[in-house]
């Protein structure tokens, strides 16, 4: 038995309305809101980043798991928006929270599946009993460039999960891959914005990999849509998971809890390991869990999950995703949200 | 131990000396001592100075000042308590002197800090601080002052116009100062509406940024009478000094500066007085609520009811409790290593009787109290006619 | 210019707040001590500090030093800490007219500087309200 057993979730207060990013662009808001289903998206402050989000979301995992952080044998971050091109956001998150020097180490990055990718491995190393704990997150900062698409969706948060063997929170049943060689989102070494293929990255990326993940996992495991209580995708925006969901046979009711992108924003790697955070704040004993990430460039991770009694039991030791996606929050202006993403800069 | 007297003083006018040097302002200083003195000779000297290495990127004032003072191979030491470090050097000098080791000693300070620009004198002020526990989280001198006048405006109901009595008085005091550097009165309206540094604290209620020097000539007692040409003999009759956490969150009173009540303490003792026998005070008031708190851990006023007597005029020139006659360190002006001895140098001159428009109508005994940082060290000294 | 030798060597405390405490005097001390004092021969057993504390007094930075300019005008405190110990940190997510002395507040991990564009980054603890 593998599979997860602590996990966090930490959204920054700050927030943007879509409407305020349009009137700068003279883009039209009602347009983009219709055709995205986006209508605000959170903003780290300057005095966050992936590093300092990962933190919090482990130590939320921790509390949750109670279990002795020197019990952890790796810490794996995934972004794309590392603090450090070189130097990996994973020494800083395990020296925060006690786990080294025991401990393995790396970081991993596959657009916005690399939140996944490291609770795959995760999981495996577990499995393979190499060690009886690793924390895996997923978390991003990530930018879009000022009046692109992308400005719409970009946001923050980032979400840690500690996998094990025992006092499971919920069992991993499977885990399938699926991966190929598709350009359509990428960002080049040395430059601050990533570039997409416009509408290449719906059918051919994000609709491909995603279908066949889901298919073929739910085919290995059995399964059929009407198996599972809740599925989650990974969501760019709010359209994108829908839409994958139904071409798939899922219902909005399995897809509500999960379904975040349309207040939160696109997370990038922490998308739909958040949309399962928010599963598992809900998710009642038994209950089955689709989640199906997606990484530009391509690839999906898909994973399904059981929900256990011990996960009613702990829950409530940290702080719930949603209720950090709905209160507390502090709009900002353009200009505001500008200089807070580093978008204008002041003379050296 | 010997009896200790002063018998010369030496500054000039501080301001932004641009076109002097470090080394310039200190002999100057120094030099207008020894004359004011009358001594043909010195047996040692100190300079405070609180970081001339991050303000002009020298060290060793050991040297370079014995060296263009023209008195080498004389001992000489630098002296460095943050803000007390002329007051420190007062302190070293006394002791030389009272222990039989030196007859005539030189006790200075100098700090040149308009050569880096504002943000290079910040950081420079900020190492009075803890830099790994303070500094490094973003806390300023002037946010941490802000921090004990928020406490103190809590629990003594002190309110921001109130406050604004303090320099509003120094002021009255320094345009009668023909070395301040802002001779000019203020309002209370002035002050509070003045540009917000960090909350209550605006501009109008720190100190500035100064250069300027400030020298002392002290001698054993016995031989004061030797150099006094007429003038009042002046004891050095009580000194005391103390240390407190550097940090200010490590206080137990955040609106106390127990540094500035021992070290008063120790020298209330040594010259046999207290407070009550004391005619006036220079305190050290890097910030207005500073003044307000040394004025009551000295001993003037009762702890809570500082604030509410400078608004009063009970620190004014023709109050009850005359304090910064000189202008304090917020209209004379703050070049941190000197500030020490530039309270010296207004007590000698109130004590001799040669304040002109500021003269004190009793001015027999007087206390001077200089601290470093937020209140981490402080040294007091009594002066006293005999 | 970052003194990177003192970033690391203050990590345990920057980002685990780990302290000590003398048990006879109950003294709580952060930064860790070599000893309570010359007075005490108690040895200082490891303490962690808590998460959550109150805040003793406050201020609002307006005009901030070099590195801290960009994020002005910020909220600084003490905090006394739950079971011991006491930290000056910024006060972040809070509007500064909602900030009260006895406040609670909760210690957030948070970048506190960064070394101009080439150099490292800096992280630390700042709270926000509990």
């Amino acid at each position: 038995m593998v599979g997860i057993v602590g996990y966090g979730a930490y959204i920054p207060r700050q927030r943007i309305k879509l409407e305020e990013i349009a009137a700068v662009w003279g883009a039209d808001a009602v347009a983009y809101k219709r055709g995205l289903m986006l209508y605000e998206k959170s903003v780290p402050a300057p005095d966050q980043d992936t590093i300092t989000m990962s933190v919090e979301a482990a130590r939320w995992a921790l509390a949750r798991a109670g279990i002795d952080p020197k019990g952890i044998g790796a810490v794996y971050i995934g972004s794309e928006s590392h603090p450090y091109a070189v130097k990996p956001s994973g020494t800083i998150v395990a020296e925060a929270i006690g786990a080294t020097p025991d401990c393995h180490c790396a970081d991993f990055e596959f657009a916005c599946k690399a939140g996944s990718e490291a609770m795959f491995v995760g999981l495996s190393l577990v499995k393979a009993g190499e060690m009886d704990y690793a924390l895996s997150v997923g978390g991003d900062t990530s930018q879009g460039a000022p009046g692109d698409a992308l400005e719409y969706s970009a946001s923050a948060g980032s979400a840690a999960f500690i996998m094990g063997r025992e006092n499971l929170l919920a069992e991993c049943l499977h885990t399938f891959s699926f991966m190929t060689d598709t350009p359509d989102f990428w960002r080049r070494e040395y430059e601050f914005y990533p570039r997409h293929g416009g509408r290449f990255t719906g059918e051919q990326a994000y609709f491909k990999h995603s279908l066949a993940a889901s298919k073929e996992i739910m085919k290995r495991a059995g399964l059929t849509p009407k198996d599972f209580k809740y599925v989650v995708h990974h969501q760019p925006n709010g359209k994108f998971p829908r839409n994958v969901g139904k071409m798939l046979g899922f219902t909005e009711e399995q897809m509500k809890a999960g379904w975040l992108s349309p207040w939160l924003g696109n997370t990038y790697s922490g998308a739909s390991p958040m949309g399962l955070t928010a599963i598992l704040d809900e998710a009642q004993p038994g209950d089955l869990i689709l989640m199906c990430s997606y990484g530009s460039g391509a690839g999906s991770d898909s994973f399904i999950w059981k929900a256990t009694e011990r996960l009613v039991e702990v829950r409530e030791k940290a702080p719930f995703t949603r209720p950090q996606l709905d209160e507390n929050k502090v709009y900002l202006t353009y200009g505001q949200y500008a200089k807070y993403r580093g978008k204008i800069v002041k003379a050296d | 131990m010997r009896d200790v007297a002063v018998i010369g003083i030496g500054i000039q006018k501080w301001g932004e000396l641009w076109d002097r040097s470090l080394r310039d302002i200190w002999v100057e200083a120094a030099q207008n001592a020894i004359k004011d003195a009358g001594v043909d000779h010195i047996d040692t000297m100190y300079v405070g100075a609180m970081s001339p290495g991050l303000f002009v990127g020298q060290e060793h004032l050991s040297s370079l000042c014995a060296d263009y003072l023209g008195v080498t191979p004389v001992h000489a030491t630098r002296t460095e308590s943050a803000c007390a470090s002329g007051g420190m050097a007062m302190r070293c000098g006394f002791i030389e002197v009272a222990s039989g080791m030196a007859d005539i000693a030189l006790v200075s300070g100098v700090e040149k800090m308009t050569d880096v620009d504002g943000g290079g004198a910040t950081y420079a002020l900020a190492t009075a601080a803890d830099g790994d526990y303070e500094v490094y989280n973003g806390v300023t001198f002037p946010g941490l002052y802000a921090m004990m006048a928020q406490d103190y405006m809590h629990r003594f109901g002190l309110t921001r116009e109130e406050l604004a009595a303090v320099p509003v008085k120094s002021h009255e005091n320094g345009a009668l100062n023909p070395h301040a550097q802002y001779p000019s009165r203020i309002k209370i309206e002035t002050v509070i509406n003045s540009v917000m540094i960090a909350d209550p604290l605006r501009i109008m209620d720190c100190s500035p940024i100064t250069d300027g020097a400030a020298a002392a000539i002290l001698c054993p007692l016995e031989m004061a009478k030797d150099y006094a040409k007429g003038r009042p003999i002046i004891k050095v009759s009580g000194v005391g000094a103390a240390t407190d956490t550097i940090a200010l969150h490590s206080r137990k009173d955040l609106s106390v500066l127990n540094s500035v009540v021992v070290a008063a303490k120790r020298a209330y003792e040594m010259a046999g007085v207290g407070p009550d026998d004391v005619d006036f005070a220079e305190v050290h008031d890097c910030f207005s609520i500073a003044e307000v708190i040394t004025t009551e851990d000295i001993g003037f006023f009762e702890k809570g009811t500082g604030g509410k007597a400078a608004a009063a005029g009970e620190t004014a020139l023709t109050g009850k409790r005359p304090v910064n006659t000189s202008g304090g360190l917020k209209s004379k002006g703050h070049p941190v290593g000197a500030t020490g001895l530039g309270q010296i140098h207004e007590l000698v001159t109130q004590l001799r009787g040669d304040a002109g428009k500021r003269q004190l109508k009793t001015a027999k005994r007087g206390l001077a109290q200089n601290m470093g940082g937020s209140g981490g060290s402080c040294v007091v000294h009594i002066l006293e006619v005999v | 210019m970052a003194f990177i030798p003192s970033y690391w060597r203050e990590r345990a405390q920057r980002l685990r707040y780990e302290g000590n405490k003398c048990e006879s005097c109950n003294e709580v001390y952060f930064p860790p001590r070599r000893s309570c004092g010359i007075n005490c021969d108690e040895e200082l057993k490891p303490h962690t500090l808590s998460t959550t504390g109150k805040v003793l007094t406050y201020t609002v930075i307006h005009i901030a030093p070099t590195q801290f300019t960009d994020e002005a005008p910020y909220a600084m405190v003490i905090c006394e800490m739950d079971g011991g110990g006491r930290i000056t940190a910024q006060l972040v997510d809070c509007p500064f007219e909602d900030i009260k002395i006895g406040m609670p507040v909760r210690i957030e991990f948070r970048l506190i500087q960064k070394d101009g564009h080439h150099g490292i980054l800096m992280y630390g603890y700042k709270v926000v309200p509990g």
